[in-house]
């Protein structure tokens, strides 16, 4: 594929009216006769495109599993789940996301460049090209320079950076984020975030993002999935009106507080149904 | 902070060359050498002193002093145990007074048998690498040629060897393929067991990422099921280099070789040679320890090239 068809590829999908992620009625049972697990009990959500959607909830709540359903890393159980309106599957064929896990997960043995061009090769993407795309990608989570180093020359921030600039090298419409800087200490995160802004304004990608932090999921997002578990499901879905541009200081805002409050009754409900 | 700390917990090194001395490498690595020296010795004179007087008593001799029965106790032509010198005298005699050419020469044994090892070191690890990536990618194949392999590993080297040689001969198959095929079978072993470990240690994480790609199994082990075993295989080879020397002398000997450091310990051994015998069996080790040695450094270069902290 050429660069050209690429990224015409990515406008012509842009343009296409299908919401980004849609699922309906989503069931998923691990295992089997007594030992079975609901791990998401009825999930209907529709995510438009260029949306950012934080996904929040105790831990057991189902939020990765839904993430790697949509990646195909888990097979829907019943109920529809459409990627870019076509199945996860498929999707994934069409490289249609990027991923970047809790852990940078990068090779060890390739230089910072190499995890970046690793999509690449194996997308056969030519040698100038991959060359130009790790060149903007480092530009884009600012780590120019950092190129000819091994992950074990950085530091842990640095190193989930170079995971998302992997996640981006081949510019996929949409971007799924499991718990990307949950490793990560509170000063970096919060620098981490602002960054993470700033790239998904620049790009203007559809961002799923799993976290555990009210006020992460209050900043970044456009749309916060609170969900609850036992069975996984959806307990509110809140729409956040704050606007598209924000900085640290959008926290001390009444309407910042207003969604974060309503973030953590949904919560609350959800953990009130254990004790019941 | 730091370096007071240690200073405190290792007093007098800076300043203390026997000290510094003791925290390297050198002396303990000279101690033990002396001390094994000095164990050798005492057990060459103990050893070898019933031979020295049965001699006196041939030559009816009565005179004889403790100096001369311990001078005595090294210079024998076929000792029990010869002396570490004796031993530097036959290897300075076999190896650097002579044509590497010639059949008396240690390092023309030494060549015909380590040109063998090579041979079946290369043989071995394809083999071994070849069945671990079939038993990756073959779940069933694991339960079908594990017990084998391992079945393989458990029949003595010595018994099985005399057997392989004369099928070997009886097809025509002389020389160095049948000992190479020995030092094969030797070191397959190991370098399957490893390569399987290493080829199965990317983790699930590394896993999941190379599959959002939609890697095929090809790129799947080329970018990472490879790569990752490479320090698992580094790990084997030196085991299986060193197999693969036992096992091409061990193929030298029950042929009655015309060459190799088999057949000079063989010969020796006939001809109660002692001395000779202990020469060919220190170029052995010297030949074993130097190819370890060359395996390390392909190691190190490799693993710094693919970016491991030194």
């Amino acid at each position: 594929m050429t660069v050209l068809e690429a990224t015409s590829s990515v406008a012509s999908a842009r343009d296409r009216p299908e919401p980004a992620v849609e699922i309906s009625h989503l069931n998923l049972v691990f295992g089997e006769g007594k030992a079975a697990v609901r791990a998401l009990a009825d999930v209907n959500l529709t995510i438009g495109r260029g949306e950012f959607v934080s996904f929040i909830g105790p831990s057991g709540c189902g939020k990765t599993t839904l993430m790697r359903v949509v990646a195909d890393l888990e097979s829907a159980g019943s109920g529809s789940v459409k990627v870019n309106g076509v199945s996860p599957a498929e999707a994934r064929l069409a490289r249609a996301y990027g991923y970047v896990f809790q852990a940078p997960a990068l090779y060890p043995w390739r230089s910072v460049q190499r995890n970046i061009t690793l999509p690449l090769e194996i997308m056969g993407v030519d040698r100038a090209e991959q060359a130009r795309r790790v060149a903007r990608v480092l530009d884009l989570v600012n780590l120019t320079g950092f190129a000819r180093k091994f992950p074990w020359q950085l530091s842990g921030g640095m190193q989930q950076r170079v995971s998302i600039a992997r996640a981006l090298s081949f510019d996929p419409a949409l971007l799924l984020m499991d718990e990307p800087f949950g490793a990560l200490d509170e000063i970096i995160r919060d620098h981490l975030n602002e960054q993470l802004l700033r790239l998904w304004e620049r790009t203007r990608k559809t961002v799923l993002f799993v976290t555990h932090s009210i006020p992460e999921a209050v900043f970044l997002s456009t749309k916060i999935v609170v969900m609850s578990p036992r069975p996984g499901r959806i307990a509110d879905v809140i729409d956040s009106d704050l606007p598209r541009e924000r900085t640290v200081e959008i926290r001390e805002s009444p309407e910042f507080i207003k969604i974060a409050h309503r973030v953590r009754a949904g919560l609350r409900a959800g953990h009130g149904d254990d004790d019941a | 902070m730091a370096t007071m700390m240690l200073e405190i917990a290792r007093p007098g090194t800076r300043h203390n060359p026997f000290a510094r001395l003791a925290a390297g490498r050198i002396l303990p690595v000279l101690v033990v050498s002396l001390a094994l020296l000095a164990i050798w010795y005492v057990a060459t004179i103990g050893l070898n002193a019933r031979g020295a007087l049965d001699q006196y008593e041939r030559d009816e001799r009565n005179d004889w002093t403790i100096a001369e029965l311990i001078a005595d106790t090294m210079r024998q032509e076929r000792p029990l145990l010869p002396a570490p010198h004796q031993i530097l005298v036959e290897l300075d005699k076999s190896v650097l007074q002579i044509a590497p050419t010639s059949r008396r020469s240690l390092v023309y044994h030494g060549w015909v048998t380590l040109s063998a090892a090579f041979v079946g070191f290369a043989m071995g690890t394809l083999l071994g690498i070849v069945l671990a990536i079939a038993i990756v990618h073959v779940p069933a194949l694991e339960h079908a040629l594990m017990p084998w392999i391992i079945a393989s590993q458990t029949i003595p080297i010595l018994a099985i060897a005399p057997m392989i040689i004369v099928v070997l001969g009886s097809v025509g198959l002389v020389g160095l393929l049948p000992k190479a095929i020995i030092s094969a079978y030797l070191c397959f072993f190991p370098v399957a067991i490893g390569m399987v470990k290493g080829l199965t240690s990317p983790d699930p994480l590394q896993l999941d990422l190379i599959r959002t790609y939609s890697a095929t199994e090809g790129q799947l082990f080329r970018k990472l099921r490879f790569p990752a075993a490479i320090a698992f295989l580094f790990a084997s080879l030196k085991v299986a280099i060193a197999l693969a020397i036992v096992g091409a002398i061990v193929g030298e000997l029950p042929t009655g070789a015309q060459a190799g450091l088999g057949a000079r310990m063989l010969s020796g051994s006939y001809y109660g040679q002692t001395v000779q015998i202990w020469a060919a069996l220190i170029v052995a080790a010297i030949v074993s320890g130097l190819s370890i040695a060359a395996v390390g450094l392909a190691e190190r270069v490799t693993m710094r090239a693919m970016g491991s902290a030194p």
